[in-house]
């Protein structure tokens, strides 16, 4: 048992994403609201955006905008690529925002003309609904 | 020009999208020459780019002039170049036979549906040349979004059936993109051909096994492979029709494509194959999913649904056949989804020019068909042959080619359960055409009766799909014949090449 508390605590960022994403996922499954099924699936992928972001993150590291780029006066060769954070991972999650926007956009589209057709966004009234048509 | 082709096949029809979506508000009629340019254009590229890399071999195309491990690589071989062909002309020939159904069922929306048409397509064509995983993630889920809204435009469950669809393609992109994050975290590489030269060093790690079941997983999912196929069904079968005929025959197989190139170009055979069990254990799977898709198509009463269970059997044969684990088994995967995305497309194209005529695709709806539209129904059972496996067409040589490669692996459930589904096949179709042939057209069954209909059935003026649904539908039949005489030259110049080697 002892020997998983380090593992706990200093890989905390995958325990955090692994919970949201089962959060996400409970909601997606379990919850009978067609919006609150959207609301779970928003979480299911931050946890993803989470996970991303977290591994580019450095304990000390900085923002990767270089100082003192090469070319300008003395010590300025040398770029420390352990003092900035891995930028390539958020600019991913940038595109990855942008297409859960994109999916939240579709499905509330969709959430509403359901909800033209069946005056009601549970999910359980619907199929009661299409049982009886 | 000829070395920008992989560029032009994503470029054209996005450009082409975004003047389909300024015409819809300006000059709606411009919307669908304007549609048929652009997928025209990069049908032309994906024949003239198959051509090349038949020719000249592999193309690696650097977007921006970027080296391939930093920047956005496109690379091109055999195998993808015949799936962009084959994706950038079925597209084609689906729009063409689009125009009069959407003009009929949605005329104050053709510019909103043809720009999702062309950009459904941009994604797909740019998910089979692109050679960087995230890349991918983001045309699947270019395409997996101008999909829902496609499907949601239908009326009636088509939304809620949408709906579903979207929440599992998200959890199944959602997946697929945190495989692709687990093989950045061990690699620090994106691209394709760079991630398998920085992973054969690995094999053997678990955190290399979670990104493969992970992404395979969101894969199948995306393709609907048996036991995530719950979305497909109704997805497919609620579509509009001129929708259904273009993400049934193409969303699948391009997932299939995708399966393939993970399995092939960024994880090598070896690693893929060397649990034995687990490999045994996909085959049992795609077994499950060819008998459970076989029996539920039995159960419809629909056409379109029926031929949507169907669909989720045809995954079965492609995953079961390039899981088989020898030469025979994936050659017979690449070219069922040749032959497949034809068939698929000849026979939900005829489902919607009898839905143009009937309004209807239920087995009633049926009633009388070979009589009213001889030609629409001549080409399904053309579409229905070759889903059988009947010889003559391309479907009957990729079974024969997974039936020896499930012999060779001595896999005999494998070869039973495609024996199986073929067999319910020839069921489900014959009822099909016995409706469509014997029973009297429908409506007026006052006039029933045994005695009288056979008379009655020479009376029934022809009432043919539109020429414009006709032409389209009649070349999809003619290319599975032709794809079936084709097999031999397919196989040898375009197949065997990519088979890996390690492949027994």
């Amino acid at each position: 048992m002892e020997e998983y508390i380090p593992l706990l605590l200093t890989k905390y960022n995958y325990w955090v994403y692994i919970t949201l994403m089962m959060i996400g996922l409970w909601a997606m499954i379990a919850k009978n609201n067609l919006v609150k099924k959207i609301v779970g699936m928003n979480i299911f992928q931050t946890a993803i955006i989470l996970f991303y972001v977290s591994i580019g993150a450095k304990y000390g590291g900085t923002i990767p905008i270089i100082q003192h780029g090469p070319g300008h006066g003395h010590g300025a060769a040398q770029i420390k690529a352990l003092a900035y954070i891995n930028p390539l991972p958020h600019v991913l999650m940038l595109t990855a925002i942008v297409v859960s926007v994109a999916t939240l956009g579709v499905a509330l589209a969709l959430v509403i003309k359901i909800h033209r057709r069946h005056r009601t966004l549970e999910e359980d009234e619907i199929l009661e609904q299409l049982r009886e048509s | 020009m000829s070395e920008q082709y992989p560029a032009l096949i994503v470029i054209t029809p996005l450009l082409a999208a975004l003047l389909v979506s300024a015409a819809g508000w300006l000059r709606p009629r411009l919307c669908f020459p304007l549609a048929l340019a652009g997928l025209g254009a990069a049908a032309a590229a994906a024949t003239g780019l198959l051509v090349q890399v038949l020719a000249t071999g592999p193309v690696t195309y650097r977007l921006g002039g970027w080296e391939p491990p930093w920047g956005i690589a496109y690379y091109v071989d055999n195998l993808n170049a015949v799936v962009a062909a084959l994706v950038a002309w079925v597209a084609l020939f689906n729009l063409v036979a689009s125009y009069r159904a959407v003009m009929t069922d949605y005329p104050e929306k053709i510019g909103p549906y043809y720009t999702l048409y062309v950009l459904a397509v941009t994604g797909m064509l740019g998910m089979v040349v692109t050679g960087d995983a995230f890349n991918l993630y983001v045309l699947l889920e270019i395409t997996s979004l101008t999909g829902y809204a496609l499907i949601g435009l239908g009326g009636g469950r088509a939304p809620l059936a949408s709906l579903n669809y979207l929440f599992l393609g998200t959890i199944g992109a959602s997946f697929y993109l945190l495989g692709v994050g687990y093989l950045y975290i061990v690699t620090g590489s994106l691209n394709m051909a760079d991630l398998a030269k920085l992973l054969t060093p690995l094999y053997g790690s678990l955190a290399l096994l979670a990104a493969f079941a992970i992404t395979l997983v969101g894969l199948w999912m995306k393709m609907a492979f048996f036991p995530l196929h719950a979305w497909l069904p109704n997805a497919y079968g609620f579509a509009p029709a001129p929708t259904a005929s273009l993400l049934a025959p193409l969303m699948t197989k391009v997932m299939v494509y995708v399966m393939i190139r993970i399995m092939i170009s960024v994880f090598t055979v070896e690693f893929v194959l060397q649990e034995v069990l687990v490999g045994q254990l996909v085959v049992w799977l795609a077994v499950a999913a060819m008998v459970a898709g076989a029996l539920f198509a039995l159960g419809q009463r629909d056409l379109k649904r029926m031929l949507a269970y169907i669909v989720v059997a045809e995954v079965g044969y492609m995953v079961g056949g390039a899981w088989l684990g020898n030469r025979l088994g994936m050659t017979g995967a690449v070219l069922h989804l040749i032959n497949d995305a034809v068939m698929t497309f000849c026979v939900f194209l005829a489902a919607g020019c009898i839905y143009q005529k009937t309004r209807g695709t239920s087995f009633e709806d049926l009633r009388g068909l070979f009589k009213k539209m001889p030609w629409t129904m001549a080409a399904l059972a053309a579409g229905a042959m070759a889903i059988i496996g009947v010889p003559p067409t391309g479907g009957f040589f990729s079974k024969w080619y997974l039936i020896r490669g499930g012999l060779e692996a001595g896999h005999w459930g494998f070869v039973g359960a495609l024996l199986f589904s073929s067999l319910i096949n020839v069921v489900l179709f014959f009822r099909v055409f016995e409706i469509a042939f014997f029973e009297p057209s429908g409506g007026d069954d006052s006039h029933g009766g045994h005695g009288g209909h056979e008379e009655h059935g020479g009376a029934v003026a022809l009432a043919e799909a539109p020429l414009s649904m006709l032409l389209p539908l009649m070349a999809a039949a003619l290319g599975l014949i032709a794809l079936g005489l084709a097999t031999g030259p397919l196989v040898q110049k375009l197949i065997l090449p990519i088979i890996p080697a390690g492949l027994g």
